[in-house]
């Protein structure tokens, strides 16, 4: 366990001066992380004034409030990793890794949190500015930011194992970019990315909260923002977890059976 | 430099070196087949390969079996797509066989178990395992910790190593920004801070100018007899081999051809030598004294059966006017190269 820690720590330092290596593209990316929601809610905000200040539950103000706080979201639990991962395999840096005494997946969990302790504290100074600019209308209760820890943690967890069992598909296609597209199109509608669940069709909305997306980005943001009630927050806690531990027994099976299949053809 | 029992070797053909217990390497009967999906030319061809994949086995190691000594350095040659990669990766655990046993340090490499992993190393010469964009002491760290090496004797590791490499000013330099060379020094210093017992070096000075190889090799030989380290190396550079190593496994499509010492490869494989002789001018015919090959400014260079060698020196030093003459092996590369032409399973 105290060795782990250590790696973490080393991987932390690593992370760390990989991304100060590259500061423009540190910030050109991270404007792009800003400008889609930016988008959405602009489109929104508009629509809803036209529509006479609201659609469904959703204000104008609430509109501004919910891309924003999705934003910050988003930012927390997305990954990378899907799109190392072909590259990792072509180039042998999967090799070396697996010929290391520890799970590959260390690194990518440190490399995560490290970035993302960069990232964040510089997105929510610019959350605070555009919720100023735009008028958002937010008022948090204690309970919900209570709930919202978690439910922001195990959105994180969820949504890693997830892309990071579908990153193994690298494993056996070097065509993984064509799943990464249907991967985040799926994401795009089902996880409230592209508008608040509740104002899409029932079918939508059903189908959301089956599968995995919707606890991963729009549960939390919707718990912040109030739109859900203390026992329907427990219950998302509850169904975030059981979707973890499918994502668990998922990562495993898939990993076994992935590198298995590298070791059979190796590259 | 320990060698191992390597001697009863090379008198059969091709032969391999009976397993002795306490042998850190042993492999039997290793085999690994690939099964290949074909791609044929055409659109059309290109349209059925959809639906239906041709696939073929691609055979790239038949049958292997060979062991090593503790200590030993032994040279594993062979030409391009011969196996010795595939091998190399079995041995590391990275590839599962398709046949056959292996038994690194009394584990079955593609295990992987952590206790084997922490005690090899693998260093393949075109891939790299340091992070790209930042220093190598960044990786190197990650691999102390990984490694779990205690702090002490990694800073004593990293400092002879630092020492034997002459790593010194790389350490801090982004690994782009390094020469071809100087990443390969700080490849072979990052895969050998937790001090593995066994080392596979998969061309470690491929691309490499003379100079830089000529340091890689001295620094494995020092690595070795230092640590008494096993090496299995493969090399293009017949003069890392001759340098490096007593003792040669030579494979060719997939197929064990010699395991032995070096000189008994060359001696085998040594039909011809070559016989330079100074005379005064590029006017006389030598041929029915062997083959010329060039004469250049009355310096004329034959090649001659071996077995014949001394009987024709004698002649040429009787019938001519001879101001110089020298008699030498043709280079290693061309021994090999003929062992490899000449062996056809």
């Amino acid at each position: 366990m105290k060795s782990l820690f250590q790696l973490y720590i080393q991987q932390f330092k690593t992370t760390f001066a990989t991304m100060f290596q590259y500061r423009a593209s540190l910030v050109i990316w991270m404007l792009g992380q800003v400008l889609e929601p930016l988008v959405y809610l602009i489109v929104w905000s508009t629509v809803s004034n036209g529509n006479g200040g609201s659609i469904g539950s959703y204000s104008t103000a609430s509109f501004v409030s919910y891309f924003i706080i999705l934003m910050l979201v988003n930012q927390v639990t997305y990954t990378w990793v899907m799109f190392d991962y072909e590259y990792r395999i072509r180039e042998g840096y999967l090799s070396f890794a697996l010929l290391k005494p520890v799970h590959p997946i260390h690194s990518d969990i440190a490399d995560n949190i490290m970035s993302k302790s960069i990232t964040l504290p510089i997105l929510t100074v610019i959350a605070i500015i555009l919720g100023l600019a735009f008028h958002a209308g937010l008022s948090v209760t204690p309970w919900m930011v209570v709930l919202f820890i978690p439910g922001l943690l195990l959105a994180f967890a969820l949504r890693f194992l997830l892309e990071w069992t579908l990153a193994q598909c690298a494993f056996w296609t070097t065509r993984v970019s064509a799943i990464n597209q249907i991967y985040f199109f799926l994401l795009l509608f089902l996880s409230g990315q592209i508008a608040p669940l509740s104002i899409l069709p029932h079918a939508v909305q059903v189908a959301a909260k089956i599968l995995p997306f919707y606890w991963t980005i729009g549960f939390p943001t919707e718990l912040l923002l109030g739109k859900i009630t203390i026992e329907a927050a427990f219950i998302g806690i509850g169904v975030q977890i059981v979707w973890l531990a499918i994502a668990v027994l998922l990562l495993r099976l898939v990993w076994r059976l992935g590198v298995k299949a590298y070791s059979a053809v190796g590259q | 430099m320990v060698n191992g029992s390597s001697g009863q070797s090379g008198s059969s053909f091709p032969s391999a070196k009976s397993p002795v217990k306490n042998d850190i390497v042993q492999i039997h009967g290793l085999s690994k087949t690939y099964i290949v999906n074909e791609q044929e030319a055409g659109a059309v061809a290109t349209l059925r390969g959809i639906f239906h994949r041709k696939k073929t086995e691609v055979p790239a190691v038949d049958d292997i079996s060979f062991s090593m000594a503790p200590g030993e350095i032994v040279g594993f040659l062979g030409p391009n797509g011969a196996g010795k990669t595939t091998t190399l990766k079995m041995l590391s655990g990275l590839l599962y066989p398709t046949r056959g046993n292996a038994v690194v340090l009394g584990h079955i490499p593609w295990k992987r178990e952590k206790t084997f992993l922490r005690q090899i190393t693998l260093v393949m010469g075109q891939r790299n395992q340091l992070v790209w964009d930042i220093a190598p002491i960044h990786s190197f760290e990650l691999n102390r910790v990984i490694y779990r090496i205690p702090l002490d004797d990694y800073q004593r590791i990293l400092k002879e190593l630092t020492d034997l490499l002459e790593l010194g000013p790389l350490l801090t330099k982004p690994v782009r920004n390094l020469s071809l060379g100087e990443r390969m020094k700080c490849e072979i210093a990052a895969a050998l801070l937790h001090r593995p017992q066994v080392v596979f070096l998969d061309e470690p000075t491929i691309g490499l100018d003379v100079t830089m190889q000529r340091r890689i090799r001295a620094f494995i030989a020092e690595y070795n007899k230092r640590f008494g380290a096993t090496v299995l190396m493969t090399s293009h550079y017949m003069a890392d081999v001759a340098a490096l190593c007593r003792r040669v496994v030579v494979i060719h499509h997939g197929h064990l051809l010699f395991d032995g010492e070096l000189a008994l490869l060359l001696q085998k494989f040594t039909s011809h030598k070559t016989i330079s002789i100074q005379l005064g001018e590029c006017k006389a015919d030598l041929n029915k004294y062997g083959e010329v090959l060039s004469c250049e400014e009355g310096r004329y260079i034959l090649r001659v059966p071996k077995a014949e060698t001394a009987r024709i020196t004698e002649r040429l030093l009787a019938d001519l006017p001879v101001v110089d003459l020298l008699v030498e092996d043709p280079p290693i590369e061309e021994v090999i190269d003929r062992a490899f032409t000449e062996w056809n399973p």
